[in-house]
């Protein structure tokens, strides 16, 4: 494949597409609450820009819908929610220190590399010239994945969970132009709620544990002694 | 034919002696936009000369226990930026030294020069030197990764390491929107602040004994050694600022030998390189100095993003 | 069609509002009445499918057949004993714990929620909304596992929240690529996600994408159904939250994930062309039955204990699904049903058996027979169900399933011979003590209502020794879709 023949729009949905995987890395590493969240937002921002892309280019008018719903949900909504949580629980100027950075930073690496070979089989199946983002899609989602089990601030894990999310969606809209739209709608609604139950339990959290220091919920054990 | 084979060689000496030439001017240039950046009042853009002339004068004093290495440092170091510095298009494209303008062979070059300055800086036998030489190969054994992997995403793309031969194809690609090209640019370019020892890896201005990397291995030179050591600095600078500069925005270099050409391509470059200062001062300015156990830090982001080019590269760039 | 509506509609009409007089005294009843009207409109919807065969709506967003209407009228019926229990139950707690008006309206409205999310996934033709259903079953229990804000339940709920989510987060991503394969094939872009239109096209969907969604669906779905090793949210929400949750948890929740499961097993058999989905879904069963058995000696919680031994039957029902065939099918859909039913009963023992010990840990509930016998004798009769003792029905169906498995995988009875009688030994080393011991001083008595227990035990011997003819039929038709054919030699 060869980058320069494609079309300009073509072009920016894999710039875009490289610089949320970018942005994952970022989530991956940054260690202080509020750019954690900023990073956060502005994979919905690219998200929605490739969406519009997509939308633009396919004529799939349904996804300026999709594109519109995840510019206010995952760009505005949830980390406006999660910025004003941190603030009036008071940690957006705190930092979690990462035991290891660089390593954690290699295994992310490793994902990525992982996640180009699942999606072989799906790309060589698709007709769409973008195929090659499903890779990077999958490649979220793990990352994801790595900043739930690598970090231990409840919110940095909110914050890996939705971008989990971001990356389902994401896999959705280059792989298929998006799902059908009702379902779309359900998973928004869903992830709306999710995030407003996750803010319930940012209190109850720090109310029984007095902290947000997820490692420290350790009562319950797979065998009680 | 052999006129013009001669032409082209006078043409590449002419091009590498403008780029030692200047490498001056541009570090004058940057000390100038950051004095006026500080609010201080500003040197003269010729003074890096000035300085260059006035140590070249100066009596040679050495140590007493300096040995043969100690001596030849500063001539090594010289002549093999000088050489890199001959492998880098300035200019115009099809000279006669493109054959060998590999960027491997450049790689090699430097490492080259930093081999013998961490030598020199051991040789004398003191704490100041020592420490720098130890803190100089701990920051190249960082950033030299980080380097060829950005390198080797711009040879993935353009099917070839050779420096020459990648510009040429970046300028018939044409603007297209690369991933890659973003993140190595951003690699290449963090690396290039640790290699030339700017802020915030290492303050070029200061002789704080705490922080010093690259001054402290050159702590015990003078007189022309030390000229010739400074002078060094000042055209690996430039090697880095025109390798960015051309290789990212080939725009405007000379590829054929007429005078018209050479004469945009002499702008352009000038053009870049004033631009590339300027943005290094902001940067300088805007930035703090870290802590020396935060350098590998910097340089490990370096790495991820030069990987991330890399990956991206082979993911979406090329795919399946 | 009307009963398919109305039942949806009952669900949504509970949960509004309940979520405005949920606490109210009498809240109680009403939410045993609202579920009362879900079995009736569940029954009639039955009726309607045993008559006139498979329904599917209007706008094709549901599809009714023989395999999901018995699941629909399962959980209905569960929704409603375990309504007439909580309806005292949470009374009692709202007193002893101090639940406010708050928490009493979203404990009830969300219980209705759950039931309606659970109905959505089972009624689903489109399989991107039977996993908006189960991730909303989820979002609708989590706070409930939370209730009563001890450090421990909201740890729990917190593990159950995240880990379910990634979880099923994978499931979503296995969708995505079933949809992705089935647009290839399928001209209307919209009908791609239809399970009635992806099953009559399963043939020619692409088998390597397919693979590849089948693990990921496996993943997600598979954390709610708590196969080990994604098990491990399972013990801590049902232990921590209230009784009543535990009861539809173990009895509805795990079952509507593992339909889901066997739904997406069905098209893939049918892409495939091979067994390779039963084989996984045999070994992670496997796993989970062993691995659920040994956890079981090891616990101190009556509901946890009760918890690992759901793991363990999900895990036998997930492993006889992988089977295949008319034997090892018809075996698991029953040991669905006897499963949910022994299940819930014993949690609705086992919340009361925790009043009356004041606590949950075992080594402190003792000599039960003695402080009150009706309870005493509930959860020995109940646990001796549970271990699949004769005549119960889950008997009946671990015979049928081991049966199944000696015909067709002779070396894998030994296994599961042994994970049962492992099970066994746990369940009754914890159980014996609890049930004959000497009484601590001050254990008194509470008031309970054991109608759900004593109805559940009725059915469970009724299915266990004499299986009614409609019901047997029932589930001859859900075997049939779910494996193509009904082959009477296996039965022999």
């Amino acid at each position: 494949m060869d980058l320069a023949k494609l079309s300009l729009s073509d072009q920016a949905v894999i710039a875009s597409a490289a610089l949320i995987l970018f942005t994952s890395f970022i989530m991956l590493a940054q260690a202080r609450i509020r750019p954690l969240i900023y990073a956060f937002a502005w994979q919905g921002v690219l998200l929605a820009l490739i969406t519009a892309l997509v939308a633009l280019v396919s004529g799939q008018s349904h996804l300026y819908i999709s594109a519109a719903l995840t510019l206010g949900l995952k760009a505005f909504l949830i980390p406006w929610m999660l910025h004003r949580l941190a603030v009036r629980l008071n940690v957006q100027h705190e930092v979690e220190p990462l035991a290891n950075p660089s390593i954690l930073l290699l295994i992310g690496s490793a994902l990525v590399i992982f996640s180009y070979y699942v999606s072989v089989p799906i790309v060589q199946f698709s007709t769409l010239v973008i195929r090659n983002t499903v890779a990077v899609s999958v490649a979220v989602v793990l990352l994801g994945m790595l900043v739930m089990v690598a970090r231990d601030k409840a919110i940095a894990q909110v914050v890996g969970f939705m971008s989990i999310e971001n990356g389902l969606f994401f896999a959705a809209v280059v792989s298929t132009y998006g799902m059908p739209m009702v379902v779309e709608l359900g998973i928004a609604f869903d992830v709306l709620v999710a995030a407003v139950l996750f803010g319930v339990f940012f209190f109850q959290i720090r109310a029984s544990i007095d902290s947000l220091d997820v490692s420290r919920l350790n009562r319950l054990r797979e065998i009680d002694e | 034919m052999p006129n013009d084979t001669v032409l082209a060689w006078l043409l590449a000496v002419v091009q590498t002696l403008l780029f030692i030439g200047a490498a001056p001017l541009l570090a004058g240039w940057i000390k100038r936009v950051k004095c006026h950046m500080q609010n201080r009042a500003a040197p003269s853009l010729i003074q890096p000369y000035r300085d260059l002339a006035k140590l070249f004068r100066k009596e040679l004093v050495l140590a007493e226990n300096a040995s043969w290495l100690f001596r030849a440092t500063p001539y090594i170091v010289f002549a093999a930026l000088v050489l890199a510095a001959a492998t880098v298009p300035l200019i115009a494209l099809s000279s006669p030294t493109a054959a060998i303008a590999d960027v491997i062979v450049l790689v090699g070059f430097f490492a080259l020069a930093r081999f013998f300055l961490a030598l020199a800086g051991l040789d004398i036998g003191t704490a100041f030197g020592g420490m720098g030489s130890s803190r100089e190969m701990t920051i190249a054994s960082l950033s030299e990764p980080a380097m060829l992997m950005a390198v080797f995403t711009l040879a993935l793309t353009a099917h070839t390491t050779n420096l020459s031969e990648a510009i040429e194809h970046n300028l018939a690609a044409g603007l297209v929107l690369r991933p890659s090209f973003l993140f190595a640019l951003l690699g290449l370019t963090m690396v290039a602040i640790a290699e030339c020892g700017r802020i915030p890896i290492d303050n070029p201005a200061t002789h704080l004994e705490l922080t010093m990397v690259h001054e402290a291995m050159v702590l015990e030179y003078a007189g022309r050694n030390l000229a010739l050591l400074e002078w060094a600095g000042q055209i690996k600078l430039m090697i880095y600022g025109v390798l960015i500069a051309n290789i990212f925005w080939p725009w405007g270099i000379a590829e054929t030998l007429d005078a018209a050409a050479l004469g945009v391509g002499v702008v352009a470059i000038a053009a870049k390189l004033t631009g590339l200062g300027i943005l290094l001062v902001v940067w300088e300015t805007v930035i703090a100095k870290m802590r020396l156990f935060r350098v590998p830090q910097f340089l490990g982001f370096a790495f991820l993003l030069a990987l991330l080019g890399m990956l991206t590269q082979v993911i979406l760039e090329t795919g399946t | 069609m009307t009963s398919l509506w109305l039942l949806l509609a009952i669900a949504l009409f509970g949960t509004a509002l309940l979520a405005l007089i949920g606490h109210l005294p009498y809240a109680g009843r009403v939410s045993v009445i609202i579920s009362a009207a879900k079995v009736a409109a569940s029954l009639w919807l039955a009726y309607g499918v045993l008559e006139h065969g498979p329904l599917l709506s209007a706008g094709k967003l549901f599809f009714v057949d023989a395999f999901n209407v018995y699941l629909i009228v399962l959980t209905t019926f569960v929704g409603f004993t375990t309504a007439i229990f909580s309806h005292r139950y949470m009374a009692h707690e709202a007193d002893v714990r101090g639940l406010g008006h708050r928490r009493m309206r979203l404990y009830h409205s969300m219980y209705h929620a759950f039931l309606f999310a659970m109905l959505a996934a089972l009624v689903a033709n489109n399989l991107g909304i039977l996993w908006v259903a189960m991730e909303g079953a989820t979002l609708a229990t989590v706070l409930l596992v939370s209730i009563y804000r001890t450090p421990e339940s909201v740890e729990a709920a917190w593990k159950y929240f995240v880990l379910c989510g990634v979880g099923i987060a994978q499931a979503l991503f296995g969708t995505v690529l079933l949809y992705f394969a089935a647009e290839q094939v399928i001209p209307n872009r919209d009908d791609a996600l239809l399970w009635t239109v992806l099953y009559a096209t399963a043939g020619s969907l692409d088998p390597t994408v397919l693979t590849l969604a089948f693990v990921f669906l496996l993943i997600g779905y598979g954390t709610k159904v708590g196969l080990v090793p994604l098990h491990n949210w399972l013990p801590d929400a049902h232990s921590e939250g209230p009784t009543p949750m535990s009861a539809i948890l173990s009895g509805l929740l795990l079952n509507v994930a593992l339909y889901a499961l066997v739904r997406v097993k069905m098209l893939v058999d049918g892409s495939l062309g091979t067994n390779l989905a039963g084989h996984l879904l045999m070994g992670f069963g496997l796993v989970s039955f062993m691995a659920a058995g040994l956890f079981l000696h090891r616990q101190r919680d009556i509901k946890r204990m009760f918890s690992y031994s759901s793991i363990e039957h999900m895990g036998l029902m997930t492993f006889a699904f992988g089977i295949g065939g008319t034997l090892a099918t018809f075996g698991a859909l029953l040991h669905m049903t006897v499963h949910s039913l022994a299940k819930s009963a014993l949690f609705v023992t086992a919340g009361h058996v925790s009043q009356v010990a004041g606590t949950q840990r075992i080594e402190r509930i003792r000599g039960l027979i003695r402080t009150q016998p009706a309870l005493g004798w509930s959860l020995l009769i109940g646990t001796v169900a549970l271990a699949g003792f004769p005549p119960f029905g889950l008997f009946a169906s671990e015979f049928l399933v081991l049966t199944a498995t000696i015909n067709s995988w002779p070396w894998l009875a030994l296994p599961l011979l042994v994970g049962l009688s492992i099970a066994f030994a746990g369940l009754f080393r914890h159980l014996q003590p609890m049930v004959y011991g000497e009484p601590p001083p001050g254990q008194t008595p509470v008031r309970v209502n054991l109608l759900p227990v004593l109805a559940h035990m009725v059915l469970l011997l009724w299915l266990g020794l004499a299986m009614p003819g409609f019901l047997a039929d029932w589930f001859k038709q859900a075997t049939v879709l779910i494996t193509g054919s009904w082959d009477t030699d296996e039965l022999l």
